[in-house]
Order: C-alpha cells, then structure tokens, then sequence
C-alpha cells in the first residue's frame, strides 16, 4: 500500500475506481475487499495512522511491544493492515481531511467524483482526489449532555479519554470518574482500569432494563455480550462500581474537577431531590453514546433514517448503496453498532461497488448486528427530563459560551422553536465545532426534535486561502 | 501500572517543550495535549468571553476546545499536534489575537 506523497488529482489523470473516506473498521474491510477485486482505492483519512477511533493506536515512536492490549478484535486489525500494505492496488492518503464531495456522474469516465480535503494537522495544504465511486466510511462523534461544570478543564469525552489513551498513552487523571449513558462508558473504563486510572464509579443513566425486552436478540449476538462481559470482568476485578439510573448533575471545581455530584435519576431522567452524592475525582469522562457523521452526504441530499435513539444516520439498501448514484456508505455512517456490524457492511459495500453478488456471511452479521444495534439504541434514549439538571447559567455551547438561560429566554420570549432559529437568535452552535457537542443538546433545549441535520457547505474548517485558490 | 507498561512501551528520549516559558518533558510520538496531560496540566485557554479555562475536551478534533498559541500561530489543536522538540506553547487567551488590537 504506497502512501502518497505525490498529490492525488495534481494532473496526473488518474482516476481511482474507489475512494473510502475513513480508514476505520468499515473503510478498512472496503478498501481491502475493493483491492481483492482489483480496484483502484484512494483510502483518505484526516488521521495520520490507519485504524479510525476504533483501532486508534500509538505511534511507531512510542515503542509499544503489546499494543493489542487497550483493544478489542486487535488481531483482525492487525491482519487487515498486512494485507493492505501488500496490496499496490490501495493507495493511503492519511492527514486528508475531506471537507467536501462534488458528485460525479457514474459510468461517465469524464466526470469522476471529486473529494477535496486539507491536507496535514494544520490544514495546511490541499488535494483533490477523483474517483469513479465513492465509500463513505466517517465513523460517528460522540453524544453530550451539559451539566453545571461540563466546561471545567479535566472534563473530558469519554471517547477522547480513550483516544488519547490509545494513541499518545496517557491518561486525564489519576481518579476517574465515567459518567453518561450507553456501552463505550464501560469500554472506556474497562480501559481506564487497565491503564492504572482508579474509576470510583461508572455513573449510567439507563436502568439496562431497556436491554430485557430483547433477549431473542442477545442470544443471537453472543460475541457482543461475550465483549460486555469481559469489560464487567475486568471492572469488578478493580472493584469499580456500576451505578445505573444515575447522572453526573453538577461537576465541581475552580480551575479544574476536584469533584462531582452523582443523584439518582427517576425514568424519565429527572434527578430525585435529595438524593445526590459528592465522589472526588481529578478528571471525569463523559457520554450519551454516538452519533453518525453524515455531513458529507447530507450536503448532496442523500436519504437519512432516524433511529430509536432520535440520532439520524444515512438510509442505505441492501447493498449499502445511498439514495445518491455512486455514492455508497458503510458502519456507523448508516447508524451507529460497532466494529464487527461495520467490518461486513464495509465488505458488502466494496462487493456491491464491484458488481459481485453479496456474501452470505456478511449479509447475515449485518442482519443480526443491526437488531443488537436498535435493542442498544432504544435502551439508552436519553429521558425527557434531563433538562432539568441544566442550570440557567450552564453553558450549552461550549465554543460560543451560550448558557442554557439564554436559549430559554429565545424560546420562552422570542417563540424560537427549533435549533435552528436558536442558532440565529443565540449563536448556540454556531461556533468552531459546528455544533457538534451542543447539536442534539440545543435541540431539545429548544423544544424540536434533532431532526434532520444542517447540510454544511464544508465538513471542517477550512482556510480561507484554500477556498481562494483556483479549482483544480 | 501504568499507561507505558500496559503494552510494554519504550519510547525513545523524551524531547522537550515549552509551556508557558516552562520546560515540559515530550515523549515522542505524544500530542502536545498528552504531553501536557501527562505533566498533569489540564488547561491552555481561557475562553473569549468568560476568560475561563479549557483544555482537551473531545481528544480527536472535533471540539476546538484544546486551542492555544503554538510557535506564536494562535488556534492550534493542540490533541492533534505531535510534540516537536523546541515548540513553544502558549496560554491561548480569547481569541488569540491580542497583538492585532489597536
Ligand atoms: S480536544 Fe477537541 S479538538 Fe482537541
């Protein structure tokens, strides 16, 4: 797999059959499938190294001797890397952030598709990619809710708590708390843990209740529950404790977390007077589980679904095909269920690109990965009430510091009443994160549904000097 | 235990970085946010309105709260930056702008 230092699309004409945006599990099992078919592949990634959030791993400078240790599936991964770095049909493009796709016109050799990316941690640089097809593999970002403190330094996603982790090998404390709803609290603990943090409690808003009412679909997903049980393993080793219909409603602290309060949470998430409890802690990791990253393909008006959870993902066929000509997706991009679900649809998608039948393995995780994945969804739906830690003076919007009194007042005195006459009359998502940590929190703030998200010209940030330059 | 000696690493010599005029110490292969982490510092902003303090949020990104002044460039990621030995990072304060202020 030759990692391009040339720029792609620099005149050289070639047009790669496939790009996969995103070189996580479903972009990986793509891309690999793809070159087994003899496709040309353009794997661009915004990181530097393969592997996405998932299989997010230390540099080669860190020295690691065992670095399978903070994951799970680390062997397929391992394997799939081999295979690529083998292969001369896939070529990496790694610090290509893409933050816009211009459509192509399939079967038409002269009008490819055309990614557009900025190249490097600084954005510094750009490429255009072509491609006759395109795999949209973009993964998911993580789902907050705000409480008083939610700003203060030490409070960290629970996802980013593991990425770091993973990739630079360090941890935000010492004591850690994890708090928020849905499976990756107990990965990430289960990591923590294993990494020497002590974790005074996982702090869970759901009862697992949710979970009872499908165990027709448990039994048919044995591996996932072998993986939870394995993370519960290693948590009860270290005497962590699961507190479940709980939340983290107030983080304490001047400069930094010193300490949280953890009350218990009726079922519809609003916290029992009286029953809160203070737990020190120098950091504290938090998350409502995940939402897919679809900007790319909401900007060309592909087909979305909502799922149990109110989280919008990309409507795909059975052949991950998008509701656009050309443009397929696959994994967490078309509703959030780990990396097993995303490994077969990036293989089923890279068959379908290649005009191969589906293969039966795939097509049958797929089937029972996705009723897991509706079970967990619907099992952590945040209730409705959890507005009701969200003091008026918490800031909502962390880029914009936008306080949960002033998107009150919009709704309360202006009649805003969705996110986005909000946005207009606030600014609340509307600053560098594009609403990413605040969207689904603003939304209910302001009374509407997460709906269908904001199409966004361009993905990320992109230098005005980029944007200036003459089209390639 | 420790993060290092869970999967058995050795990195090479730790390099070194500024902060705030600080000597830190970088481990090759760190971010400038994991560098500063594992120094225990938390924060490297104070925020545009409310001069409060943020530090790495999101760890990958996507939340623009780890910005600060790298090399004299204000509104650095600072979670996606590797440490290079030398670099200087600043206390990011508002925008980072201040020397455009007439
Ligand atoms: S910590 Fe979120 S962008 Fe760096």
């Amino acid at each position: 797999m030759p990692t391009s230092t040339s720029e792609p699309g620099d005149g050289s004409g070639a047009v790669y059959d496939l790009a996969v945006v995103g070189a996580g599990p479903a972009g990986l099992a793509a891309a690999d499938a793809a070159a087994g078919f003899g496709l040309r592949v353009a794997l661009v990634d915004a990181g530097s190294r393969l592997g996405g959030q998932y299989y997010r791993h230390p540099g080669p400078e860190l020295g690691a001797a065992r670095p399978g240790k903070l994951h799970h599936g680390w062997a397929v991964f391992a394997r799939l890397c081999e295979r690529l770095a083998a292969s001369p049909l896939v070529d990496h493009l790694a610090g290509h952030h893409v933050w816009a796709v211009e459509a192509g016109v399939p079967g038409e050799q002269g009008r490819p598709w055309r990614l557009h990316a900025t190249r490097g941690p600084g954005a510094a640089d750009r490429a255009a990619v072509p491609a006759r097809a395109v795999l949209l593999a973009t993964g998911a970002h993580e789902r907050h809710l705000p409480f008083p403190g939610w700003t203060l330094p030490g409070v960290v996603t629970a996802g980013g708590a593991q990425a770091m982790l993973k990739s630079s090998l360090v941890l935000p404390g010492r004591r850690v708390v994890v708090s928020g709803s849905g499976p990756l609290l107990l990965a990430a603990a289960s990591s923590l843990v294993s990494a020497g943090a002590k974790v005074p409690a996982i702090v869970e808003a759901t009862s697992y209740l949710g979970y009872a009412r499908g165990l027709p679909v448990l039994a048919g997903n044995p591996a996932k529950l072998a993986e939870g049980a394995s993370h519960g393993a290693r948590l009860l080793r270290h005497g962590v404790r699961l507190r479940r219909g709980s939340a983290v409603v107030e983080a304490h602290g001047t400069d930094r977390v010193t300490a949280v309060t953890v009350a218990r949470l009726d079922a519809r998430w609003k916290p029992v007077p009286g029953s809160g409890r203070r737990i020190a802690c120098d950091a504290l990791a938090i998350g409502h589980g995940l939402v897919p990253q679809i900007e790319l393909a909401a900007e060309l008006g592909a087909e979305t679904v909502t799922g149990p959870d109110g989280a919008v993902a990309l409507k795909v066929d059975a052949e991950q095909r998008t509701s656009v000509p050309g443009l397929w997706a696959a994994g967490e991009t078309c509703g959030v269920g780990g990396a097993d679900l995303a490994l077969a649809e990036g293989v089923l998608a890279a068959h379908a690109v290649a005009g191969r039948p589906a293969p039966a393995r795939e097509t049958a995780v797929r089937r029972r990965r996705r009723a897991f994945a509706a079970l967990m969804a619907a099992a952590h739906v945040p209730g409705p009430d959890w507005t009701g830690w969200v003091t008026d003076d918490t800031d909502v919007c962390r880029c914009e510091e936008v306080p949960a009194g002033e998107i009150r007042a919009a709704v309360e005195e202006l009649g805003a009443g969705d996110a986005r006459t909000v946005k207009l009359l606030t600014r609340a998502g509307m600053g560098w994160c594009q609403g990413r940590m605040c969207g689904p929190a603003v939304a209910r703030l302001s009374g509407g549904g997460a709906g269908r998200p904001d199409s966004r010209p361009l993905s990320c940030p992109v230098p005005l000097a980029q944007l200036a330059e003459p089209r390639d | 235990m420790d993060p290092l000696d869970l999967v058995g690493a050795e990195p090479g010599p730790a390099r070194t970085i500024l902060f705030d005029g600080r000597p830190v110490p970088a481990l090759p292969g760190r971010t400038l946010a994991a560098a500063l982490w594992a120094d225990g510092v938390l924060a490297w902003r104070t925020t545009r309105g409310g001069g409060r303090p943020r530090g790495a949020f999101c760890g990958i990104g996507q939340c623009f709260d780890c910005l600060a002044t790298v090399n004299g460039r204000p509104n650095q990621r600072l979670c996606l930056l590797p440490a290079e030995h030398g670099d200087t990072v600043t206390t990011q304060e508002g925008h980072g702008r201040a020397d455009l202020d007439v």
